[in-house]
């Protein structure tokens, strides 16, 4: 059994591990050694928490922390890479309902408690838990905070588990993609966090527990409707808002407990879940809120019109363009990870390197359906990470370039966002494709992207569409390579 | 028609003939257009007799036009302004005729555009012309032999002629100077690899778009800076390819016998535009000519057919995509559509009429030029003073949110109990930890850096095991699933960010 001393003392490595984990990940290599730090964190604070002070019932967590890791352990090793998004999702849902069972235990405790002080019990005959020895020695005005917290890590927690696990179905493809609310829209979201702001009120002038279970139900449907109004090419800032949220529950309850080692890992995963919401958000150019409140907002004008025609080309066009091509860009989207694309994407680049051509990769921010998913995508398919580049160390380069290959994606690479002021995307940072002295563009049909606005650029002189599933197109332009 | 084209033709469901000979000299044999599935005929009389569309280059003799059949189609190059009789007789026929000269300027007949096929082997051709009468390298050279300068061109009008004459010569390594009266096309001049020869000049120039892309007229100031400047450029430059024409008119006279006199001996002019009368004062058409102090003008006029094998080929394919445009269904039928804007401003004849001029396209042609802004140069003193505000708008965003910061803080601090702020003063640092190493992260690593931090805010196992062992069984219970998810979220999330992170690798 550890003292409180050295309990402490482990909480403040694990912290400090936990940080550099997070801060190893600006590149790619130390990143390797930082999730070591993460796990070695972990262990050592939760090792340090149940050998410490106040725990019982060790039999139980053994049973229920050995099956959590088998399933861990099977999930992590089954899911493919294309399914990332959903996997975090589901994650971070896990987050929100312990949160909120945990919010609940700590009420439960805390009458508990309060019952056996007013009986008149002695402390040291109580047999209190680690956690039911706080409650014990709180007065009034902590008690009254402590009740903030709870409702706060209760309502938090559940937003978070409805959210994430609509998010999780988007995602998957088991709900419909489609941005959908109930009549009343926002007006219901906004009746019902004042329902939760009332019934928390109620809670602590000492109205029981129920409030705290109607709490629970009322947050749920607020995270559920919220996702439910949000379309499937905002996913990206919707999972690091969740990520965001798990976070913070995760602080909430830390304060419930008065745990510090919560505290500060909650912190972290709040603010790197809310940093990356902002680099999404600035990605489309459009504010968080609008985001979150589902939409595109209404166009200012008429957009331009565009002159011209999609003219289709068949893979010998492509490529005899790519056999004579120095240097060549490859632009991937969401469609790449629909069609499974990435091999074929991989192979294509390795017979391209192989004969001497500069192939590289541009990355919008928001490629995909989570912040990186392309860039793990690619590299699942073994394509060296230093040829894959960020928006804006590319976005140079495109005039000097041959060929560009356009994979699923569309929005990104729309310059109407420059062009045209009265697009509903004006003003976002696209990809520059359109400079380069020729682009193909890899699709399914003709069909506009998720915002539903046509694209210019597959109208430019210098655009052909390679039409069809980007797997089988690809595997069709293979051989041709020479 | 090429054997290629052909190909492409019979797909479109139609059956090709072809007058035996007409390939031999753009290297094609009737044999390949045999081989090609191509029927070849004995003579011009069987073929017109056979086809239902006709495909020539040259606008027809009266011959030909007399054996036109109603409901039969001719494509070629016809210059109806200048051929109006020619044009009348073949209304007569009530046949079809179509005019690749008359192939409007919109991007979607850009495929079709022969005009624009036949400028780009001109331009082509003209610097190679220009290399053959030219005793030095095009560009510069060190060798052990001595030191070689590079040669200068100056290429007057960058149309399409004057855009592949830029490539040409650029590619070929000469210091290449480009003009045109149009300053939106400098862009385009420059990314062809050309400097801009600016006029010190101002005046408010006609939009380029609002005559379908070709120069219009100057005014007489604008023309004399235009050839004052000329005169200055005029000793240093070896090369000189003209290539300006305003439509309907006589080519304008840029080149004139006082800058011919300025050059240095042994220097070229390539004047494109001999057909209309010349830009260069001296140029006689068709004909090459040597002035009197040894500089070489060329005056050709049929410089496509100097690269035969080439413009054949370029011109079978813009007769191959008006027959796409003209057969819709890819059926064999075809559909004389009137409505459609290429169709129909290229159509000069049909039933019975005389349909020329067009009426302007239902689309403009080019986007109206909109007014560039220039941006503004800075002053070293703008510029610093610009920097100071920044820095003060920083140093005050900073300070006002670290003081509202401080009075949030001391305003909890008024109120809450000591053990609270204990651990919201950990917080807040954790939040400010948290911002300053999250934005290090590799915009790559963002997914692995999700998976690592849905595994660290698994954390909240800690919670539950603190609460597991409580004397109620809904508790227990309750935390014991906390547990379990809580630590799949662990395992999970570090062993997907393992995986991942293993994936990636550097070339």
């Amino acid at each position: 059994m550890f003292s409180i001393g050295v309990t402490s003392a482990a909480y403040i490595a694990a912290s400090v591990l936990f940080i550099l984990s997070l801060g190893g990940l600006s590149n790619q290599e130390s990143a390797k050694r930082a999730v070591w730090y993460g796990i070695v964190g972990m262990a050592i604070a939760v090792i340090a928490t149940v050998f410490g002070p106040g725990v019982y019932n060790v039999f139980l967590i053994l049973i229920a922390v050995a099956a959590g890791a088998f399933a861990g352990y099977y999930v992590a090793g089954k899911v493919q890479m294309t399914e990332m998004p959903q996997l975090v999702a589901a994650l971070h849902s896990f987050v929100g309902l312990a949160a909120v069972f945990i919010g609940l235990n700590a009420d439960m405790m805390l009458s508990t408690v309060m019952d056996m002080k007013a009986s008149g019990v002695e402390e040291h005959a109580a047999h209190l838990t680690g956690f039911g020895e706080k409650l014990w020695h709180k007065d009034a005005v902590e008690i009254a905070i402590l009740k903030v917290e709870v409702f706060l890590g209760i309502f938090i927690g559940a937003v978070t588990f409805t959210g994430s696990v609509i998010a999780f179905g988007k995602l998957a493809g088991k709900v419909d993609g489609k941005p959908k609310q109930l009549p009343g829209g926002h007006i219901l979201n906004a009746a019902a966090l004042a329902a939760c702001v009332v019934l928390g009120l109620m809670y602590m002038s000492g109205s029981g527990i129920w409030t705290m279970v109607l709490v629970t139900l009322i947050a749920g449907f607020i995270g559920w409707h919220l996702i439910m109004g949000i379309g499937g090419a905002d996913m990206p800032v919707v999972v690091s808002m969740l990520n965001s949220y798990s976070g913070w529950a995760a602080a909430a309850i830390g304060f419930t407990l008065g745990n510090d080692l919560l505290i500060v890992t909650g912190a972290l995963v709040g603010s790197s879940g809310a940093i990356l919401s902002y680099i999404m958000c600035k990605a489309m150019n459009r504010k968080f809120i609008n985001v979150i409140l589902g939409g595109f907002g209404g166009t200012t004008g008429p957009a331009a019109d565009i002159e011209g025609e999609m003219i289709a080309i068949e893979a010998d066009g492509v490529a005899g363009a790519l056999n004579d091509a120095d240097s060549v860009i490859i632009v991937p989207g969401y469609g790449m990870a629909v069609a499974q694309a990435q091999q074929a994407v991989s192979e294509l680049t390795k017979k391209l390197r192989a004969r001497g051509k500069d192939v590289r990769f541009a990355i919008h921010p928001v490629a995909g359906r989570l912040p990186g998913h392309m860039n793990v995508l690619l590299a699942e398919a073994k394509v060296p990470y230093d040829i894959v580049l960020e928006m804006d160390e590319i976005n140079d380069d495109f005039p000097s370039t041959d060929v560009v290959i356009v994979i699923g994606s569309n929005d990104i690479v729309n310059p109407a966002a420059q062009d045209d002021p009265n697009s509903p995307i004006a003003g976002m940072p696209v990809l520059e494709v359109w400079k380069a002295k020729q682009v193909f563009v890899s699709k399914r049909g003709q069909g506009t992207g998720y915002s539903g606005i046509e694209n210019p650029l597959f109208f430019k002189e210098n655009t052909r569409m390679f039409y069809g599933d980007a797997k089988a197109s690809l595997d069709k332009l293979l051989p041709m390579i020479d | 028609m090429t054997p290629d084209s052909a190909t492409a033709l019979k797909k479109l469901g139609h059956e090709c003939v072809i007058e035996a000979g007409a390939g031999l000299r753009a290297g094609f044999l009737d044999e390949a257009y045999a081989a090609a599935g191509v029927e070849v005929v004995a003579d011009a009389k069987a073929l017109f007799a056979a086809a239902d569309v006709i495909a020539k280059v040259r606008p027809p003799s009266d011959a030909e036009v007399a054996m036109l059949r109603p409901d039969q189609t001719l494509i070629s190059f016809f210059y109806p302004g200048s051929n109006e009789e020619l044009m009348k007789k073949a209304a007569d026929t009530g046949a079809t005729v179509i005019a690749m000269d008359m192939v409007p300027r919109i991007s979607r007949a850009q495929k079709m555009d022969a005009l624009s096929s036949m400028a780009n082997i001109a331009g082509y051709r003209a610097v190679i012309e220009a290399g053959n009468n030219f005793g030095r390298f095009f560009t510069g050279q060190v060798t052990a032999a001595g030191k070689v300068p590079p040669a200068k061109v100056l290429i007057v009008g960058a149309g399409v002629a004057g855009l592949a004459a830029i490539g040409t010569s650029t590619s070929l390594g000469a210091i290449t100077y480009a003009f045109d009266v149009r300053p939106e096309v400098a862009e385009q001049i420059e990314s062809m690899g050309a400097e801009f020869v600016y006029l010190d000049f101002t005046e408010a120039q006609t939009d380029g778009a609002a005559t379908g892309g070709y120069a219009a007229p100057s005014s007489p100031e604008f023309r004399e800076a235009q050839l004052k400047k000329f005169r200055e450029l005029a000793p240093d430059i070896d090369i000189v390819i003209t290539t300006a024409l305003i439509p309907n008119r006589p080519a304008p006279v840029l080149w004139t016998k006082d800058m011919v006199e300025l050059m240095k001996p042994g220097s070229v002019i390539i004047d494109l535009a001999a057909e209309r009368g010349g830009n260069c004062e001296l140029t006689k058409p068709d004909e090459k000519i040597v002035s009197d102090n040894g500089v070489t003008i060329v005056g050709y006029t049929d410089f496509p057919s100097r690269m035969a094998t080439q413009s054949s080929t370029l011109y079978a394919t813009n007769i191959r995509h008006m027959m796409t445009d003209l057969t819709p269904e890819k059926d064999g039928v075809i559909n004389h559509n009137m409505e459609d804007d290429v169709i129909r401003g290229a159509t000069i004849t049909h039933e019975k009429a005389v349909t020329f001029p067009p009426p302007p396209p239902k689309i403009q042609a080019i986007a109206a030029q909109k007014p560039k802004e220039k941006a503004k140069e800075l002053t070293p003193e703008e510029r610093k003073a610009a920097e100071i505000a920044a820095f003060k708008a920083q140093t005050k965003s900073q300070v006002t949110l670290l003081a509202v910061g401080t009075i949030v803080m001391l305003l909890i601090g008024i109120y809450a109990p000591a053990s609270f702020m204990s651990h919201f003063i950990v917080f807040a640092l954790a939040c400010f930890v948290g911002f300053q190493v999250i934005w290090s992260v590799s915009h790559s690593l963002h997914t692995p850096l999700m998976a690592v931090t849905n595994a660290i805010s698994g954390i909240v196992i800690l919670g539950a095991l603190l609460q597991v062992g409580s004397g109620n069984w809904l508790v227990v219970i309750l935390s014991f699933i906390s547990v379990l998810i809580a630590s799949i979220n662990i395992v999970g999330g570090f062993l997907v960010t393992r995986r991942m992170l293993a994936m990636f690798q550097k070339s």
